[in-house]
């Protein structure tokens, strides 16, 4: 029993979702990371633009489009400005080495696909298999903002999970209301803004970007 | 047993010997023409193992049997793992009395003839060349095995022969599994057959030798020997890849007049594959030896995530 | 007793006369070791005479078990033990095999003995002689015992002989330590086996294994039972964290005891795990298994990692036991995972595996012991630092040597290659199982065990490399070769593993009996035909090797290039110096050291280890470079053990004052409190 064309495209952008993720954690270069986000949001617009086709739902191609501007063009350009004007390109540095975090990496990926098995034998949307990995991808974003040391590393973990919830979200519902989408892409346009200033802030008050140094700020007892 | 297919495994094993140093000629007449200067011609490893083959033999005087055994035993293991493989059939009559996982034991074994040969000598370089060569096959063994598990899975067999069955007749879909088990599987290929960026094949810097480092102290035929199993073990690995990812044109047992077209899909495979290695290698650079495991590392994730992925997507994936 | 009838009565026959000279043998040895200890021959003598009768008890000892392997299991109660529990003995599929094991690799052993013995200055020969048969004979009463108490007698007297084979050389502070050690572990280890047996009996007060198989055990109870004999069973047999004392022991004692040790005396632990929990107990629950295989799996790596970067021959061979034991202690979790779900079949397959595994270390590892006692011999050099080169003046010892390397390595077509194949097999079925989170692990967890695996190749690479080839690190002009009863155990042994990889269906014809005993089904139940050239797992479609068509293919290969070569090429051979890239003599000690072989590994995988370092700085005069590897477990658990056991005894010697007034009080009081309580 094969599946049609469109189902095979779904759960390769699935795949692909999840291999971008794993190669987020293992990234070693801040430039790196920004592209392989950029990478993810053109799997996310492709992906949507094929859910809106083989289910006849021309919204959804609005919001491939917004997709497809906002995390593509718009906000990969504001980290690109942001990393040139705070001057840094060193090498990311993590808590734990690389081997060790791709095998917790493995765990996460098991405990989501174990977790997705019985609610995608209930969904009744075409794409339920694939709600696995993107599960999967949210907490190995998740993973990716434990692990580092440096600010900016965490922001793109955290706009990564938000990728892979928008992920599950098309697979499971077909997309959110209209209204949802368009507030959710403000608000984590207006995030980004806010991130790049406290940034700054951080930088002058520390002279670096490593997040220990907040750790400064508890109270002496 | 139909004479038949033992004739038919005879040819193959012969054509596969016959062919593995065109193979290398044309992964280096690429990589000239990528890097714009014009090559040694696509038979060059053929000449140079007929001259080395003239030549005296330089043996070192604390060389003991196993230095002069070992490269018989290394083209004995490689000319056996080359008859395992499918590469124009599947009706191979050796096949019951290996499968992969003796397949990856005989290519292990033909490693540690040329680990120990190389520290027989008693210098430097050969005992260099012997750890570098163990620990990065030790990490690399593991991510194969898992390469492996992926259509072992979907075939329910570890039999290369009943692997290549089941999945050159299915119908020609996207299986998510098998794209990550065949990036993996490309890593390791690179890995294992000492290319760039894992070790490169034409230098002899101390800093840079894993695979060059073993057979630094062999002359003449044994020389030869080596360099012949050399570039059977990339035919090995060529053919192993086309069986699991690629196997459509490898004729089903007892189909004779596909013979020909058999032959002629392998060379186009083949053809297509070296030029593709050519290319990996002309963009890659050459990474510390201590970032090999996170390489290796990496193959194993994606090996694993294959296997996952089939677990997850059942028969979809 | 026989008389001529029916073939079946003639197996009966020949099986109870088989079982008769198998519980003869232990009686045997006893005897042979007693007059050893009474003879008044000189050393030389006394070891070719003794050493070889004590060969010729295991001979018969491994030859009767084989015929009892497919046989009924025939019990026997001694008249001798305690008053109401007399010594029940038993022999049944399981013991024979584990008697088999034991009769082969003491064959080899005794007779290597009866050369190394008469050489070694130290210790008395005769106290040697006891102290090894007794040794024999404990460890197979304790495959035979069929209750608890002659279990504990016979578990006991085998570590307490076993304490003083390895202090043979007690002059030695070092070797006293480690025998101390070793006793403790034992003990403890001892004790959990002892509470284990008492959880089992179930109040009823009767210790015979009958009576405790008869009784069936609520869930948590079964559960500390399995717990219980998993901690006192892996003191025994080396798992973490109860390993310590394998790496100082074994290389503490002389090498054919160390090859005994590792050999035969690690599998009477996994013996004693199979009959608690396959025998005693009927219940069988899935996270039993899971426990035992990430256990298992963490050992394995543990020994292979730490194996790597040893310097000291015996020292690395003690943690490749402690790698193996791992392997065959996730082959045994695998085996309870799969019958806890009623896949009985896949269960015996993974026992088989198991089962194999445990025969094949004991044969390769004891050789191993073996070639390191004649290198230790012919050089009185241990450390690999300063060996080299050794296989142009010892040439057996070197041949046995890389048989028993390239077995432990797992190549084919040799034994370890068998055993780890059906193990992959069993790990590869394991997708089928019902829990989704367990299908997705285990195949997961199969990497481990590849870990370990393509470790104990790297391992076997460097011992091998840097013991017996390329330049001698020190001056070795005096090494000869082993004598012939040296040569005669070596070449046993080599020769069984070299057999029993090429026809694997003897041992698992032999495992047959015993799988069906234990999880109900065997290997056969799931494809009719067993060829004796084909190792299959389950069906031949699925998955089939054959070692001799291996060996068979590399061999005509190999003689056809030969032949080819010579008839085309024929070119002459030139000795010259080896290549040394223009800067001059090439001194042996610009080759690997063993601690530049393992350097990829310790750079690797440094936070597994506690590494010191003494770094020389460019202005000392005699510069100096040490490393010290240590077990970080040491530090984690024995470490705050011993300090709160000294901090306890500090409290009660509170009570020690030497005053003969204060003793007598304490002895008052007691008895007053005992009076009125009794009142």
């Amino acid at each position: 029993m094969t599946l049609p064309l469109t189902h095979q495209l779904i759960n390769l952008m699935a795949c692909l979702l999840l291999l971008i993720a794993f190669a987020m954690v293992s990234q070693r270069r801040i430039l790196r990371l920004i592209y392989l986000f950029a990478l993810q949001g053109l799997v996310l617009s492709v992906n949507t633009a094929v859910v809106a086709f083989a289910t006849h739902q021309p919204h959804l191609y609005f919001s491939a489009a917004l997709t497809l501007g906002i995390k593509v063009l718009a906000l990969p350009w504001l980290l690109h400005r942001l990393i040139d004007r705070l001057n840094i390109r060193w090498d990311v540095e993590t808590l734990i080495n690389i081997p060790t975090t791709m095998l917790v990496g493995i765990l996460l990926v098991i405990v989501a696909f174990n977790l997705a098995l019985p609610i995608s034998q209930l969904a009744g949307t075409i794409t339920r298999s694939s709600l696995g990995m993107a599960m999967a991808s949210v907490l190995l974003s998740f993973l990716m903002m434990i692990t580092r040391r440096k600010a900016v590393p965490q922001v793109i973990g955290f706009l990564a999970m938000e990728n892979g919830l928008f992920f599950a979200a098309t697979s499971a519902t077909y997309g959110m209301p209209m209204v949802v989408e368009l507030g959710i892409a403000l608000d984590v346009l207006v995030g980004a803004f806010i991130f790049g200033i406290f940034f700054f802030q951080i930088r002058e008050t520390f002279d670096s970007l490593d997040i220990h140094h907040l750790e400064k700020l508890k109270e002496k007892t | 047993m139909n004479p038949g297919f033992l004739v038919s495994q005879l040819f193959q094993t012969l054509l596969a010997v016959l062919l593995a140093p065109l193979v290398v000629g044309w992964v280096n007449q690429c990589r000239a023409w990528l890097q714009n200067r014009s090559g040694p011609g696509l038979l060059q490893p053929y000449r140079v193992i007929a001259k080395l083959f003239r030549k005296d033999a330089v043996v070192a005087h604390n060389a003991s049997w196993l230095f002069r055994f070992a490269p018989y035993a290394v083209f004995g293991c490689m000319v056996l793992a080359v008859s395992i493989v499918p590469l124009l059939a599947t009706d191979l009559p050796f096949s019951p009395a290996a499968d992969v996982i003796a397949l990856v034991g005989l290519l292990a074994l033909a490693r540690v003839w040329m680990s120990l040969a190389a520290m027989d000598v008693g210098t430097a370089f050969g005992s260099l060349g012997a750890r570098r060569e163990m620990f990065v096959a030790s990490l690399a063994e593991p991510a194969l095995l898992m390469v492996f598990f992926t259509p072992a899975l979907i075939s329910q067999s570890t039999a290369l022969t009943t692997i290549v069955e089941t999945l050159a007749h299915r119908e020609l879909t996207l299986y998510p599994s098998l794209a990550f088990a065949g990036v993996a599987f490309v890593m390791l290929l690179l890995a294992e057959n000492a290319r760039i960026p894992v070790d490169n094949p034409a230098t002899h810097l101390e800093l840079t030798m894993i695979h060059e480092a073993l057979i630094l102290e062999y002359s003449a035929r044994h020389l030869a020997l080596l360099e012949w199993a050399h570039a059977l073990k990339l035919m090995t690995y060529a053919g192993i890849g086309i069986a699991l990812f690629l196997p459509w044109g490898i004729a089903a047992a007892g189909q004779w007049g596909v013979m020909p077209l058999s032959v002629l899909a392998l060379l186009a495979k083949l053809l297509l594959g070296g030029a593709a290695l050519a290319a990996l290698e002309t963009v890659s650079a050459k990474m510390r030896i201590f970032r090999v495991p996170e390489f290796l590392g990496m193959a194993f994730l994606l090996a694993v995530l294959g296997m996952l992925t089939r677990l997850l997507l059942g028969s979809a994936g | 007793m026989c008389s001529a009838g029916s073939a079946k009565s003639k197996s009966t026959c020949v099986s109870s006369w088989s079982s008769a000279f198998v519980l003869a043998v232990p009686l045997y040895w006893i005897a042979v070791g007693l007059l050893g200890l009474s003879s008044k021959a000189s050393r030389r003598t006394h070891a070719r005479a003794f050493f070889p009768l004590g060969a010729l008890g295991g001979l018969v000892l491994a030859a009767g078990a084989c015929f009892s392997l497919g046989a009924e299991p025939q019990s026997l109660v001694l008249p001798l033990g305690l008053p109401d529990l007399p010594f029940h003995v038993r022999l049944d599929s399981l013991s024979a095999f584990f008697l088999v094991l034991l009769g082969a690799v003491s064959t080899g052993v005794s007779l290597y003995c009866a050369g190394y013995f008469e050489k070694s200055g130290d210790g008395d020969i005769r106290l040697i002689c006891l102290q090894y048969h007794v040794f024999l004979a404990s460890m197979a009463v304790v495959a035979l015992a069929d209750d608890a108490y002659l279990f504990m007698v016979a578990w006991e007297t085998m570590a307490v002989a076993s304490y003083f084979l390895v202090t043979t050389d007690h002059r030695v502070a070092q070797i006293r330590s480690a025998g101390l050690l070793y006793l403790i572990v034992a003990h403890v280890g001892a004790l959990s086996i002892l509470l284990c047996f008492g959880t089992l009996q179930l109040g009823q007060w009767s210790y015979a294994f009958d009576a405790m198989r008869g009784n069936t055990l609520s869930l948590p109870w079964a559960s500390i039972a399995f717990v219980l004999a998993l901690f006192g069973f892996g003191a025994k047999a080396g798992f973490l964290p109860v390993h310590v004392w394998l790496p100082e022991a074994h290389p503490a004692a002389p090498s054919p005891v160390s090859g005994l040790l590792s050999g035969v005396m690690l599998k009477t632990a996994v013996y004693g795990l199979l009959r608690v929990s396959f025998d005693l107990l009927h219940t069988r629950v899935w996270w039993w298994g899971v426990a035992a295989l990430s256990l298992g799996l963490a050992t394995a790596l543990f020994g292979a990692l730490f194996a790597a970067v040893q310097t000291d021959m015996k020292r690395l061979l003690a943690y490749s036991s402690i790698e193996n034991l791992g392997v065959i202690l996730a082959g045994f979790g695998l085996t309870i995972l799969f019958h806890s779900y009623d896949m009985n079949v896949l269960a015996g397959l993974a026992l088989a595996a198991t089962l194999y595994h445990c025969l094949n270390h004991a044969l390769f590892k004891s050789l191993l012991f073996l070639v390191t006692g004649s290198v230790m011999h012919a050089t009185s050099h241990r450390s690999l630092g300063k060996l080299g080169g050794l296989i142009r003046r010892m040439p057996w010892v070197a041949a046995a040597g890389l048989i028993g390397a390239l077995a432990i390595a797992g190549l084919p077509p040799l034994n370890g290659f068998a055993s780890e194949w059906m193990l992959f097999q069993a790990f590869l079925l394991s997708p089928s199982l019902p829990s989704s989170y367990l299908s997705m692990l285990v195949p997961v967890a199969t990497a481990a065990l590849a870990l370990a695996v393509a470790m104990a190749g790297y391992v076997m690479v460097k011992f091998y490399g840097v013991v017996f080839l390329g330049l001698p690190r020190e001056e070795l002009a005096q090494a000869h070769d082993a004598d012939h009863w040296e040569r005669a155990g070596l070449a046993w042994l080599a020769g069984w593993c070299v057999v029993l990889g090429l026809l694997p269906a003897l041992v698992l014809a032999a495992v047959d009996p015993i799988a069906r005993a234990l999880v109900g089904a065997t290997l056969h139940d799931a494809t009719q035909e067993s060829s004796w050239l084909f190792l299959t797992a389950l069906q031949p479609e699925r998955a089939s090797y054959s070692a001799p068509l291996f060996l068979l293919g590399i061999v005509v290969t190999v003689l056809a290039t030969f032949l080819l070569v010579r008839r085309f090429y024929h070119g002459r051979v030139r000795r010259s110096a080896p290549w040394d890239c223009g800067f001059g003599p090439l001194e042996p000690r610009m080759q690997d050291s063993a601690e530049g072989f393992s350097q990829p590994v310790k750079q690797i995988f440094e936070s597994f280890f506690k590494v010191e370092r003494l770094q020389p700085s460019p202005f000392d005069a005699q510069p100096l470079y040490r490393s010290r590897i240590e077990d970080r477990f040491w530090y984690w658990i024995y470490v705050p053990v011993i300090w709160f056991a000294e901090l306890i005894s500090s409290l009660v010697a509170v009570l020690h004052h030497g005053r003969i007034h204060l003793y007598l009080i304490y002895s008052f009081a007691t008895l007053l409190v005992l009076l009125l309580l009794i009142q």
